[in-house]
């Protein structure tokens, strides 16, 4: 643990000295910030910010995890060349880039309703926040996963602006467009399955059961908590994304345990 | 001492490694050598546990290779790319490899000076020049006094006075009863530093023994003629 932290500790500097990062936070901040000045009630600038979070948080988290690690080979060879274990390399590597992208998500959007005092939707900001770094969790481990797997930069970089693009823009799409073509079929069910499948959904389920605004859900997400109710779905839904946010990373640690560098 | 004995590694269906038995001698300076894609490298990320072999047995004075890093702690290494992280100054990296080696390390900080790295300690590494850096990454290796250095083309990207200051480091430390296992493509380079020769061809060991010994069996004066030699050779010797 005292060695992944030391690892972290440099890694974050490296990360937090680049310009991306900070970027990646003014934009949230400079997004919140207009919204909720010019967006219209608490609630309704939320509601707004909720969808770009839910955009723009998977997008960056998978392909900056993905770059990072992909630049960061030859470095993580020569540490792991000295009398460092694979367990300890990874937990600061995974470590240094999920609490600095997480960072940039609760400084970014956290940080105006701060100052607003909560803005009369403390609550929903606070969940709104915790949805963005449990997505950060998610999709920078799927990151680090996908570039220890496909050694090819390129080819990772592609393949991770696929899985954004399904789970992002075309899940909910498509599961539409099935059970318009299934319609009087027993869809339910698959539906329930099909919102636990897709952190994104969960994310959006969770936030907008808070706001209690179901028509905004989303195919799926709408099904969910008419079968369980907002209460109940968003208990489950909330511990689905936990497990979402370990998983990758479980995943992205057996990967470089047996990686040939 | 090196044991390696029926060394195998692949790469997907691309065997690289077929059986290797080899033994590195303590205290002396061997050169692996062979064509691009012998296994040279393969055969060194192996030896630093950055590659799983297939099969066989790896040994590090007695002790065998597996997952305890520990073993590590004795190895100086200098890859052939020598990339940090941008954004780190070459204080900062260094301080990483201080931190991870602990408090008990021994510092030799010889080659930091010799190779004149001071001024560029408090510049971002990606302010360095590429030669800057491969000092840098040579300096490293050398860092903590190791008993054995790993040393993958180590003169590729620097300037010659550098690349002498490097071969009188090399020397110094063998002088001293260090083992040096390094690779290259530059032959007189390792005709000067040299003591034993691992020629690798296709995974397999061609030839593992003594510069001399080389010579008189190709009856090449030179290493790079004698090696030259070897890689048109179609019978394996060993």
């Amino acid at each position: 643990m005292r060695v992944a932290a030391k690892i972290a500790s440099f890694q974050l500097l490296d990360v937090l000295r680049s310009r991306w990062l900070f970027g990646y936070a003014i934009f949230f901040l400079l997004t919140t910030e207009l919204l909720l000045r010019f967006g219209g009630d608490a609630t309704r600038a939320l509601v707004s910010l909720t969808s770009i979070v839910l955009f723009i948080v998977p997008l960056a988290a998978i392909v900056f995890a993905t770059i990072y690690v992909h630049r960061a080979r030859e470095f993580i060879e020569l540490l792991l060349a000295q009398p460092v274990g694979r367990g300890a390399m990874f937990a600061g590597t995974y470590g240094a880039m999920a609490v600095s992208l997480s960072a940039g998500v609760v400084l970014g959007v956290g940080m105006p309703f701060v100052v607003r005092g909560g803005g009369g939707v403390a609550g929903a900001a606070a969940v709104l926040v915790g949805a963005g770094v449990a997505l950060t969790l998610v999709f920078a481990g799927a990151g680090v996963a996908l570039a220890l797997h496909t050694d090819d930069r390129l080819r990772a970089f592609g393949i991770a602006l696929g899985v954004w693009a399904c789970a992002a823009l075309a899940y909910d799409a498509i599961l539409l467009v099935l059970a318009t073509a299934m319609a009087g079929a027993p869809l339910e069910r698959p539906l329930l399955v099909a919102t636990l499948a897709n952190p994104i959904d969960l994310a959006r389920v969770i936030m907008l059961a808070h706001l209690d605004i179901s028509a905004l859900m989303g195919y799926t997400g709408a099904s969910f908590t008419r079968v369980f109710g907002a209460v109940t779905g968003t208990a489950i839904a909330a511990a689905s994304l936990a497990a979402w946010a370990a998983g990758p990373a479980l995943l992205g640690a057996r990967l470089f345990r047996r990686k040939d560098f | 001492m090196i044991e390696i004995s029926a060394l195998t590694k692949s790469f997907g269906s691309r065997e690289v490694l077929r059986g290797v038995d080899l033994c590195v001698r303590p205290g002396r300076v061997t050169a692996v050598v062979g064509s691009n894609g012998a296994g040279k490298t393969t055969l060194i990320k192996c030896l630093l546990g950055l590659a799983r072999p297939d099969g066989g047995d790896i040994r590090i004075d007695g002790a065998r290779v597996g997952t305890d890093p520990a073993y590590r702690a004795t190895i100086g290494y200098a890859s052939q790319m020598s990339c940090f992280p941008e954004h780190l100054t070459a204080r900062e990296v260094t301080r990483i490899l201080l931190d991870l080696r602990g408090e008990s390390a021994v510092i030799d900080w010889e080659l930091f000076e010799r190779l004149a790295l001071a001024p560029h300690l408090d510049t971002r590494v990606r302010a360095l020049s590429g030669g800057t850096r491969q000092k840098l990454a040579v300096a490293l290796a050398f860092l903590f006094g190791p008993r054995l250095l790993v040393l993958d083309e180590p003169s590729a990207g620097l300037d010659p006075v550098a690349n002498a200051v490097l071969k009188d480091k090399i020397l110094s430390e063998r002088s001293d009863g260090k083992t040096v296992l390094v690779t290259s493509h530059v032959m007189s380079e390792l005709d000067e530093l040299a003591d034993d020769i691992v020629f690798l061809r296709g995974g397999r060991v061609g030839y593992a023994g003594s510069v001399q010994k080389l010579r008189v069996f190709t009856g090449q004066p030179h290493l790079e003629r004698a090696i030259a030699s070897m890689m048109k050779r179609e019978v394996i010797c060993a």
